[in-house]
């Protein structure tokens, strides 16, 4: 393990070592856009040779249904040496059926991100060793986070079909708009008389209190 | 006593060793005192139901302080806080374990409605699949609300027709 002067050094080294790799757009931290086939071996690189030995974060994009590349995969990795974070980031090849290399061979940490990952993007980690569901129900059919999901939900059964048979209830869509909290930015709906609180008035802004 | 109780009156120099009552008012009498919870603390409403049944509250005051985390030892739930889709079927199970007779308290917004959580992952209403007694308003309540929900559910166990129950 070396030690490192600056972030533009890691990106250069990066660059030097994996000419494939490109500079990434960012605000923050030194980022770059690797082949997904080469990305494991940036990572280890960058953990053996950079010392970035904690994952923080891995994650991924969904840029639009109709965007190809589709999914881009995303990984956090901090020195607690050097105390700087690196992102690297890498587009998936299918749009269908993203299928993203494991890292959890680099870092422990990346098994439940991967899980998580999957569990709310769809995007397949292979070699991971236990890929389940980690916060949705195991069975459930749908990968919210991605873009053709509806933010109100889609209508599914329960996890438990005794549940669901004595109960007779569902997974049900619930759209903001009906809810107590929400504001219509088009102006259909007056907050005021939207309020559970005020419908509990007989008197608020339009209608004066009776004397 | 909290509340004077108006069912029974007992003179002991009238009436010696016997005492005259409605059956229903004994047993009522009997459930709404000791009324313990099952907690079914799911989110931020558990820490006003912990203080509720701090010293600053006392929910021991209503006979209501035992907290049974065994369904099989309790007789009301409170379910404090967001019930999940994932969590709902588990809820539902403890509620089928409880032994009868058995009340539900929707403690706060979101186990009455699911509150601000209109969500792919949030029931919306605990009553869609438990039958809910009381319902309390607030986010989270305060512990004043809890009491004073478990005083409306008291007097609605008082009012219960207990025995014709029992014999049904």
């Amino acid at each position: 393990m070396t030690a490192i002067a600056s972030d533009a050094d890691v990106t250069a080294s990066l660059q030097a070592k994996f000419p494939a790799a490109t500079l990434r757009p960012s605000v923050d931290h030194p980022a770059v856009n690797v082949p997904m086939g080469e990305v494991i071996a940036v990572l280890q690189w960058l953990r053996d040779e950079q010392g970035f030995d904690y994952c923080v974060d891995v994650t991924a994009i969904d840029w639009a249904e109709d965007v190809s590349p589709r999914f881009t995969a995303v990984w956090h990795a901090y020195s607690t040496t050097g105390h700087r974070y690196v992102r690297v980031a890498a587009d998936c090849t299918d749009d269908e059926n993203p299928s993203v290399p494991t890292a959890t061979g680099l870092w422990a940490a990346a098994d439940w991100h991967e899980r998580e990952t999957f569990d709310l993007m769809g995007i397949h980690f292979e070699g991971h060793p236990d890929l389940r569901r980690i916060l949705m129900w195991d069975g459930y059919p749908h990968h919210p986070l991605r873009k053709d999901f509806p933010l109100a939900g889609i209508e599914t059964e329960l996890p438990d079909i005794e549940v669901a048979e004595e109960t007779q209830a569902k997974v049900i869509a619930a759209p903001m708009a009906g809810g107590p909290f929400v504001a219509s930015s088009k102006g259909e709906v007056n907050m005021t008389d939207a309020e559970p609180r005020a419908k509990d008035e007989s008197w608020n802004e339009q209608t004066p209190k009776p004397e | 006593m909290v509340s004077p109780n108006t069912d029974l009156a007992y003179d002991s120099k009238i009436e010696g060793d016997i005492i005259v009552s409605r059956l229903d008012s004994v047993v009522n009498w009997i459930r709404t005192n000791s009324m313990w919870p099952m907690p079914m603390g799911l989110a931020c409403c558990a820490i006003e139901l912990m203080s509720s049944a701090g010293a600053r509250f006392d929910i021991s005051r209503f006979g209501a302080e035992v907290m049974r985390f065994s369904p099989r030892q309790s007789d009301c739930m409170i379910v404090a806080g967001t019930v999940t889709y994932k969590m709902a079927p588990h809820l539902r199970r403890i509620y089928d374990q409880m032994a009868e007779p058995k009340w539900v308290i929707a403690m706060g917004a979101c186990a009455s409605s699911g509150g601000m959580y209109r969500s792919y992952a949030t029931l919306q209403g605990v009553d869609r699949i438990v039958p809910v007694d009381v319902y309390v308003s607030g986010c989270p309540p305060r512990p004043e609300a809890l009491l004073d929900a478990l005083i409306k559910l008291q007097n609605k166990v008082k009012r219960t027709p207990s025995f014709k129950n029992l014999t049904a």
